[in-house]
């Protein structure tokens, strides 16, 4: 999983015995290189792992129960007792920030991995098949990036209607067949390698091939397309929930914080517009920082693209 | 050049051919129980007769190709269905809302532009300084902060600090130029921030890949300012790929304009959009989305086209 591989292509056969050595002892440490050459990446991938932790252990962190009513509090400004201050309810924001986190974590994680999941399905048959399949499929896929993802977003919660399953599946098929251009030409640039020919030439099957030869060395692409992802994903999910089209109410999520009842007494209470939103910068910030550094330790030659 | 025209465009008919299906098959996981829900809201009573006419009018009542190929053929002839609600043409509904739509994406285009540009540019010749790193961190947080809370910050702060707020009751462009500018240009500023992050990237990697060129060296070797080798030499050059990102940018823009459009009330395709998924007015969401697409295979054809105008060494046989 970690292998940060050196592809025999990019190296002089010369150097590569030196470099074969090499993977192991680097692929050990890509914690402590992360640190080393990346602080600023590092402490970025520490808040995303806080913001992880938040989300799994919201029940427990939070003060407050996520919907608990209580009129005398209501609209209080932060305070010690009420850390980002309570809504139009009473109801202590920083608990609902915690369970949001929540929400956007489960979403955030799983959509991208599925999404991920489909990227490589899709990028690995276009890829390493080519020929007619890969023209049809990326025909295809050309007339799929022709629609904004909110707006094919929009269209398909309003057939299936919205809940976070629903949710899930829907980002993950779209971000999931956007970012198989990735994948497949990563894939391309891999399947004419020798250890490639050489498995085709012992005839070794095409699912063997795909799984043994080329899923190792499209690695590095396949976690920088995560994390990615995972940001990405974060993003459109607190944007359907704004809409109103994401995970239904009383469930307190990022997005849906910022609209709803709430937004007539931002005027009254601005801190309700300003917690929520900062909670989704800070973390979408963090994940896309550490998702660059990530990048650029492990594929130096995608540095600068996006 | 013609030659190319005419491939690019035959090139274009899988791509649309793939875009109807999409449309097509979105819009056909419509479960049943949605047609009963739509039959209930209607006050028309659930009686068969009723179910049988909303069936038919949606065209639900024949085989799926046969479907397809009656919905391709009533859109060839311009024909987009009607609203289920209001029993207006879609197509005409499309026609009031687009440029709406189109004003508020152009004027984001420029504004993104306008940020991003000069920024991307100080960032490339300043290479790896404070200012560099500074420009590349705000791209970054631009990716991060969503549109919708920067709108949603702009319509409450200066309102609570100043007493402000952005007008919502719209404008035409065509009744009162100034007043509509003025109206869009909030809106246009928030949807451009978000977009110039892009851009600015784009922007630096190219001006850095064109300032190691021989000819930028040769410049400098004249003794040329570095105004000049700056502006008359490596920006003009750098700038012909960040054209075909506006290409690229155009879904990004539309998706924008939606969450845009809802937080500033624009009268626009966005707006239409939720508000026919509020009423699930499936054919204005059908035509909505199908225009969206064709508006962006549209612009990428335009870029593509552009781009041989702009770089003398990219002409088409």
């Amino acid at each position: 999983m970690s292998t940060t591989h050196v592809r025999p292509s990019a190296v002089p056969i010369s150097v590569q015995s030196t470099v074969a050595a090499e993977p192991r002892r680097r692929s050990s440490n890509v914690i402590l290189r992360l640190i080393r050459e990346k602080p600023v990446g590092a402490l970025a991938g520490l808040v995303f792992v806080l913001f992880v932790f938040c989300g799994l252990f919201a029940d427990v962190l939070a003060p407050y129960g996520f919907n608990q009513i209580s009129p005398i509090e209501r609209l209080q400004p932060p305070s010690a007792k009420h850390l980002f201050g309570t809504d139009n309810l009473g109801r202590d924001l920083f608990s609902r920030c915690l369970y949001g986190a929540r929400i956007s974590a489960i979403i955030g994680l799983s959509a991208a991995a599925l999404a991920t999941i489909i990227s490589i399905v899709i990028g690995m048959f276009t890829g390493y098949l080519g020929g007619r399949f890969d023209m049809i499929g990326q025909r295809f896929v050309d007339a799929y990036m022709s629609f904004p993802e909110l707006v094919i977003l929009i269209a398909v919660v309003s057939a299936v209607g919205p809940g976070m399953f629903q949710i899930i599946g829907i980002l993950s098929l779209v971000l999931g067949v956007g970012g198989s251009r990735i994948i497949r030409s990563a894939v391309v640039s891999v399947r004419e390698n020798m250890y490639v020919h050489a498995a085709q030439s012992i005839g070794a099957g095409t699912g063997r091939i795909l799984w043994r030869h080329i899923l190792p060395n499209i690695m590095p692409p396949i976690i920088v397309l995560f994390t990615t992802r995972v940001g990405a994903v974060i993003l459109a999910e607190s944007g359907l929930s704004f809409l109103g089209l994401g995970v239904p109410p009383p469930t307190p999520t990022w997005g849906g914080l910022l609209s709803g009842s709430g937004r007539t007494f931002m005027f009254q209470g601005p801190w309700l517009a300003l917690a929520p939103g900062l909670c989704l910068t800070i973390v979408v910030y963090a994940t896309n920082v550490f998702g660059d550094a990530l990048r650029d330790l492990l594929d130096p030659r995608m540095r600068g693209s996006r | 050049m013609s030659a190319y025209l005419v491939r690019r465009l035959l090139a274009l008919i899988p791509t649309l051919f793939f875009a109807s299906m999409i449309v097509f098959v979105t819009v056909r996981l419509i479960p049943g129980d949605v047609i009963d829900m739509m039959l209930s809201q209607n006050d028309i009573g659930a009686d068969k007769l009723s179910r049988d006419q909303l069936l038919a009018a949606l065209g639900l009542d024949k085989p799926m190709p046969e479907q397809y190929v009656r919905w391709v053929w009533a859109l060839l002839h311009g024909d987009f269905g009607k609203s289920l609600w209001q029993s207006t043409p879609v197509l005409e509904q499309l026609l009031q809302r687009l440029p709406v739509t189109f004003e508020l994406g152009m004027l984001a285009m420029l504004v993104g532009l306008a940020i991003a540009l000069p920024i991307g540019v100080y960032s490339a010749i300043r290479q790896d300084t404070a200012g560099d790193v500074a420009a590349r961190s705000l791209s970054i947080l631009l990716l991060a902060v969503p549109s919708f809370w920067m709108g949603t910050m702009v319509m409450v702060f200066p309102s609570i600090w100043w007493g402000w707020s952005p007008e919502v009751n719209y404008v035409k462009f065509g009744d009162d130029p100034l007043q509509n500018l003025k109206q869009m240009m909030v809106p246009a500023i928030v949807l451009g921030m978000a977009l110039s992050a892009v851009t600015m990237r784009m922007t630096r990697t190219m001006m850095l890949e064109v300032l190691r060129q021989d000819y930028i060296r040769t410049a400098w070797a004249k003794g040329l300012t570095e105004r000049l080798v700056v502006r008359r030499h490596a920006l003009r050059n750098a700038l012909i790929p960040v054209v075909t990102l506006i290409g690229l940018q155009a879904p990004l823009l539309i998706g924008g304009a939606v969450i845009i459009e809802q937080i500033f009330v624009i009268p626009g395709m966005g707006l239409m959009l939720l508000e026919a998924v509020n009423q699930r007015d499936y054919p204005v969401i059908t035509g909505v989305f199908l225009v969206v697409g064709l508006s962006v295979m549209l612009i990428n054809l335009l870029v593509d086209l552009s781009y041989g105008l702009l770089d003398p060494r990219v002409r088409h046989r």
